[in-house]
C-alpha cells in the first residue's frame, strides 16, 4: 500500500473543511454561523492550494544555506501557489471583516441574527 | 425534506470535484515551467532570498497592488457603513473593568508586538514573512491595546494619513520602475546588493515597508471602527 504523505493529509483536511463550511453556509440559520462556515470554506481552499503545490522531499522556496543556488529549481517547492494563498488569506480576512460589520449592523437594527426573520427579499 | 436532499446532492457534487485535487496531490515530481524560471532567474533578476516575496512583489506585483486595493475597499466600506451613526449614541459606553493582569501585560507586550511586526516586514525579502503578515501583527497589537482599554479612542486621522501616504508611495515606486528599469514594479532601479543580506533585492524592502504600513493601518482602521460601534453593555 502506498504511504500516505503529509500533502495527502493536508488536502484531505482541506476537503473536509470545505465541505463542513459549505454545509454550514447552506443549513445554518444564524448569521454568525454562516460567516463561520464561509471562513472554514476559505481556509479549506488555502490548505488545498498549498497541498497541491507541494512536491515530495523538497524544501521551502527560500534560498538560504539549505538550498544550492545552482540547483535551486530541483530543491524547492512551487512558490506560485504559496504567493496566491498569501493573497487569498488577506482578501478572506477583509471579506470576513466586511460580513461581520454587516452582521453587527443588522443586529443593531433588528435585534436578531436569525436569517428566517429577515424576509424582506422573500418571494 | 426536499431542501435537505438538495443540499446533500450539492455537497456530494463538491466532494466529487475535490477528490480530483486529492488524486492530483503528490503526483508532481518537478516544478512547472514558470516556477523553474522563477527559481533559476529569480536570484539574478530580483535578488530576494524569499522567492515567495519575489513572486508577490515583483513578478506578480500587479496582483499585490490589486489585493491592497481590495483590502482598502473592504476597509473603507466598513468605515463608511459603520459611521452612519444611530441617534441614541450620545451616552458614553459602559464597560466592565478589565483585569489588572491584562492592563499591565498590554502595556509591556504591545510595543514588543509592534516591533515584531516591523521586524517581519523589514525582513520580508529574506525570511518567511512580508508586508501583509507584518501589517496583521501590528493590527493585532492594536487589538490587545483595545482589549485592555475598551473605551480608548483611536486617532483616525493618523491612520488615514499613514494609509494614504503608503498607498501613494507603493504606486509611485511601481511607476519609477517604468522609467528607471524595465517595467511597472520592477525593483532593480536601486542596486540589487549582496544576495541574502538585509540591504538587497532593490526596491522590495521599501515596497514591503509601505505594504506593511498600509495593511497595518487598514486593519487597525477596521478594528477601531468595529470597536466604536459596539454599544452593548456588558
Amino acid at each position: 500500500m502506498e504511504q500516505i504523505s503529509l500533502a495527502h493529509i493536508a488536502t484531505f483536511t482541506g476537503i473536509l473543511l470545505i465541505l463542513i463550511g459549505l454545509w454550514g453556509v447552506l443549513t445554518q440559520k444564524n448569521i454568525i454561523k454562516i460567516i463561520i462556515g464561509f471562513s472554514l470554506f476559505d481556509t479549506g481552499t488555502h490548505i488545498i492550494m498549498v497541498g497541491v503545490g507541494y512536491l515530495k522531499g523538497k524544501t521551502a522556496p527560500i534560498l538560504d544555506e539549505a538550498v544550492n543556488l545552482k540547483n535551486a529549481a530541483n530543491e524547492i517547492v512551487d512558490p506560485v501557489p504559496q504567493a496566491l494563498v498569501l493573497t487569498a488569506i488577506v482578501i478572506g480576512l477583509g471579506i470576513t471583516a466586511l460580513m461581520l460589520a454587516y452582521a453587527l449592523r443588522l443586529y443593531q437594527r433588528r435585534k436578531t441574527l436569525e436569517i428566517n426573520n429577515y424576509n424582506d427579499l422573500k418571494w | 425534506m426536499f431542501k435537505k436532499v438538495f443540499i446533500f446532492i450539492v455537497l456530494i457534487g463538491f466532494a466529487l470535484i475535490l477528490v480530483e485535487s486529492y488524486n492530483f496531490t503528490g503526483s508532481g515530481e518537478e516544478l512547472n515551467e514558470i516556477a523553474t524560471r522563477y527559481a533559476e532567474k529569480g536570484p539574478d533578476e530580483v535578488g530576494a532570498a524569499n522567492l515567495v516575496g519575489a513572486v508577490l512583489v515583483t513578478y506578480r506585483g500587479l496582483d499585490t497592488l490589486g489585493e491592497v486595493a481590495i483590502l482598502f475597499l473592504a476597509a473603507s466600506i466598513i468605515g463608511f457603513f459603520l459611521k452612519v451613526k444611530l441617534e441614541e449614541e450620545k451616552v458614553p459606553r459602559k464597560v466592565r473593568k478589565t483585569s489588572e493582569i491584562l492592563e499591565t501585560a498590554s502595556k509591556i507586550i504591545t510595543p514588543v508586538i509592534f516591533l515584531f511586526g516591523i521586524y517581519v516586514f523589514l525582513n520580508g525579502h529574506l525570511t518567511p514573512g512580508g508586508g501583509f503578515q507584518g501589517g496583521a501583527i501590528i493590527a493585532s497589537g492594536l487589538v490587545l491595546m483595545l482589549l485592555a482599554n475598551p473605551i480608548k479612542k483611536v486617532n483616525h486621522s493618523i491612520i488615514s494619513i499613514v494609509e494614504s501616504i503608503s498607498g501613494f508611495a507603493f504606486v509611485f515606486l511601481g511607476i519609477l520602475g517604468i522609467f528607471l528599469a524595465s517595467g511597472f514594479l520592477d525593483n532593480s532601479f536601486i542596486g540589487l546588493g549582496d544576495f541574502g543580506k538585509l540591504l538587497s533585492a532593490g526596491a522590495i524592502p521599501i515596497i514591503y515597508i509601505f505594504i506593511g504600513l498600509k495593511v497595518g493601518s487598514e486593519l487597525s482602521g477596521i478594528v477601531s471602527n468595529l470597536q466604536e460601534t459596539q454599544k452593548e453593555e456588558i
